[in-house]
């Protein structure tokens, strides 16, 4: 039998080697500062790229897609032409990849922090951007695919499909969920709207987890763990079990982020029945990681790598039975809006994502320079301060979720509100704030460590940019009848195909109901398109990422009625492009801040007065002063542009409105800005917080018109 | 407790959609069972195996994988 000869190149898993390490600590760094910001409100000094709206986002971005998107890379660069026994389809289209994968970073990186965002969660970035990760993605893809084709191996191992999975997953995610019209550059409104935005929202953001989070680091755990272990992996039945099942499941359980929302009974079940079917395949990935170090657990005490491969394992099984529980209406009537939430993501990123990235990183450099790691101490300090770290973080914030929301659910025996303030229930759970920012501190310092160790690794190995290999050419395998599941394994493109039906039937079977019965979403008469100066409020409350702390989304319980007023109806939020319905109450739900006589409401100079220094209007307050609204003026040159495109979504504004809504924008602005003055506050008519309060004050006011 | 607005309850047979997407599941989730139930051991454990192969020549050549 022949042999052919060929290389692997790896400089391009060391560039994504490189970028994981310096967006891990970027990312982490950022998620420190907020930590602290919510400690110390006035950290960001009144500067508004430095807020808390506003790095939050560049946070999870920077953690998602820079430091666990190129950790993913960066393994999938080295395993997949390994497993294929070929080099890399293409070296160009490697670099591409890469440069343009950091190009994307950078301009998330510039973009969020200067307020330019669709302010839909973990979709922030806006559509040039959008734009620019498609065809990247769609160039990996092409690499991916093609080097499957070319592969010298009759098997396609278990890694590779959910790499594959990965690839396909993500890119009609993506597309499905960023399609928006542009206003500009750097400003779009989604074409959905209110509850079939959430519904495609969530349906996207579970599945980002699901398929950016999940799918391609079980993929690296099917290769590193058993190379790291020197032991096959333990049932590669299971593996085929599991792989399905979980690429098949995972995209039903979106509409669990939305239990007890305005979304569809039926659609609400769909998502907890799949949730918890979940923990079964999600289980099968776990156990088949862990038993795989079976008869080599002796090799986890004295291993940096496998311990850390250990322990984020351990941090999948736990919070992939830790969802389906918060799937489930009555925990999650608990646990929605908190910080066990936080929680509970940090057990997937600190633990899962971070140890697998760093285990892998720890057996890919002295490999890659061809020598020992430096210090196998440091190495195990940064084991103990990571997953001591990670303890740190999230217990408190379990503690801090499930206290706050008691305090929120308590009633008095007289039947009121225990804590109607919603500021004492925040200040019951600052302490907890604190033990997290040093959880955080801890496992940042353990990277460090890392990063340390891993460039003194470099330092005393030489770079192999390229090593050896031989293998037969595919076409001299004897042929045998593939049967079953062989048949597709051996076939990438079928494979791929069957990956794209399989994640497709559960987005179609949530999807077509909403979008084909649209005029079936109860619209309510008195619910009407917003002025033009609330809908440049509106892009306000995007800009400043007030959603990050604000849900705007009174679940139906006597607790939230009484706290925020009327429960809150799908037909409410139809021309709201993007939907706000949030995620997180840091601050109280603002689904009816303008009710007058709500159980919420404030004036406009309240508003005024506590955008300017929050303190000044709750003085235990945690949210930070935006002075800005106050001094900057508001650009209304894009109002006739954003009432047309809005036009063009089907909000119906009049015909040839567009070019008067400037007139009524001024004439609302004025009325709001002589209230303020009468009052005694000095401020002009065209300042951005007067849209802002504008803005705020019409919400939830809409259904009260009638009564 | 009626929870939510009434979206979608008049769709005619909108409860067969989910149900549509269970069967769907249970069916390749069935054969998938049935599959791994008949595959051998031998070309399991042979596919377990394949990240453990290392970059030499030889041993690609002497791994099963190739002697199909």
């Amino acid at each position: 039998m022949e042999l052919q000869k060929f290389t692997y190149e790896n400089r391009i898993t060391r560039l994504f080697m490189n970028a994981t390490i310096l967006w891990g600590i970027v990312g982490m760094l950022v998620g420190l500062i907020i930590a602290l910001e919510l400690i110390f409100p006035h950290m960001s000094q009144n500067i508004p790229w430095l807020s808390f709206g506003r790095l939050r986002p560049l946070h999870t971005n920077a953690v998602i897609f820079a430091f666990v998107g190129n950790g993913m890379f960066a393994g999938i660069y080295y395993s997949t032409p390994r497993l294929l026994k070929t080099p890399m389809f293409s070296e160009l289209l490697g670099k591409i990849h890469f440069w343009g994968w950091q190009l994307i970073i950078v301009a998330a990186a510039i973009t969020l922090p200067l307020g330019y965002t669709v302010g839909k969660e973990y979709a922030e970035l806006e559509w040039p951007i959008d734009i620019a990760i498609a065809l990247i993605w769609v160039v990996f893809g092409i690499n991916l695919i093609m080097t499957t084709i070319k592969r010298r191996t009759k098997h396609i191992y278990v890694a590779i499909w959910f790499y594959i999975a990965t690839f396909v997953t993500v890119a009609v995610l993506h597309i499905v969920n960023s399609i928006a019209i542009p206003v500009s550059f750097l400003k779009s409104y989604p074409v959905y709207a209110g509850i079939q935005d959430a519904l495609v929202q969530w349906w996207y953001g579970h599945n980002a987890v699901a398929f950016f989070l999940t799918t391609p680091y079980l993929g690296l755990m099917y290769y590193f763990v058993p190379k790291a272990a020197n032991r096959p992996i333990y049932s590669y039945k299971l593996s085929i079990i599991h792989f399905w099942a979980l690429i098949f499941l995972y995209i039903w359980a979106g509409p669990h982020h939305l239990l007890y929302s305005a979304l569809p009974d039926w659609a609400q079940a769909l998502g907890v029945v799949f949730s918890v079917m979940l923990i079964a395949p999600s289980w099968g990935g776990m156990i088949n990681g862990l038993l795989t170090l079976r008869g080599a657990w002796d090799k986890v005490r004295e291993s940096p790598v496998l311990k850390m491969f250990v322990v984020g394992i351990t941090a999948y099984g736990m919070a992939t039975f830790e969802g389906p529980m918060l799937s489930l209406k009555s925990v999650n009537a608990i646990s929605h809006f908190t910080d066990w939430t936080i929680a509970h993501v940090h057990i997937g990123a600190l633990g899962w994502n971070g140890m697998i990235t760093f285990g892998m990183l720890y057996w890919m450099f002295p490999k890659l320079y061809n020598t020992k790691l430096f210090s196998v101490k440091l190495a195990n300090a940064h084991f103990w301060l990571a997953t001591t770290g990670m303890l740190f973080f999230a217990i408190p914030l379990y503690f801090a979720g499930f206290t706050q929301s008691l305090m929120w659910k308590q009633f008095t025996e007289e039947g009121y509100l225990a804590y109607p303030n919603f500021i004492e229930t925040v200040v019951q759970i600052l302490p907890m704030y604190y033990i997290r920012a040093f959880g955080g501190a801890l496992y940042i310092t353990g990277v460090i460590l890392m990063i340390y160790n891993l460039i003194k690794t470099a330092g005393i190995g030489k770079f192999v940019s390229s090593e050896d290999d031989e293998a037969p050419a595919l076409h001299t395998h004897k042929h045998e009848v593939d049967k079953g599941h062989r048949i597709i394994e051996g076939k990438p493109v079928l494979f791929t195909i069957l990956t794209l039906v399989a994640i497709l039937i559960g987005g179609i079977v949530e999807f077509v109901p909403m979008f084909m019965v649209k005029s079936n979403v109860p619209t309510i008469a008195s619910v009407q398109p917003y002025t033009p100066l609330e809908l440049q409020g509106r892009d306000i409350y995007l800009r400043e990422g007030c959603y990050v702390c604000h849900s705007q989304m009174i679940r139906p319980f006597r607790s939230e009625v009484e706290r925020y007023g009327e429960y809150s109806k799908a037909g409410e939020a139809v021309y709201d492009h993007p939907f706000q319905y949030g995620s997180k109450r840091t601050g109280p739900d603002l689904a009816r801040e303008g009710v007058k006589g709500g159980p919420i409401y404030k004036p406009d100079s309240w508003h005024y007065n506590h955008f300017l220094d929050p303190q000044k209007m709750v003085a235990q307050s945690i949210m930070p002063p935006y002075p800005w609204l106050i001094t900057r003026d508001l650009d209304i040159s894009s109002t006739p542009k954003k009432i047309r495109v809005m036009q063009s979504l089907g909000v119906p504004y009049p015909e040839g409105y567009a070019e008067k809504a400037n007139d009524d924008l001024l004439k609302q602005a004025n009325q709001i800005a002589q209230g303020l003055r009468d009052g005694g506050i000095e401020v002009e008519d065209t300042k951005e917080v007067i849209a802002l309060i504008a803005y705020i004050q019409r919400l939830g006011t809409d259904i009260k018109k009638t009564e | 407790m009626k929870i939510v607005t009434n979206v979608l309850e008049n769709i005619a047979q909108i409860q067969w959609f989910p149900i549509i997407g269970l069967i769907i599941f249970l069916t390749l989730f069935v054969f998938l069972v049935m599959h791994v139930i008949r595959m051998s051991r031998q070309d399991a454990d042979t596919y377990s195996r394949l990240p453990l192969e290392e970059c030499d020549g030889e041993q690609a050549v002497n791994n099963q994988m190739f002697k199909q």
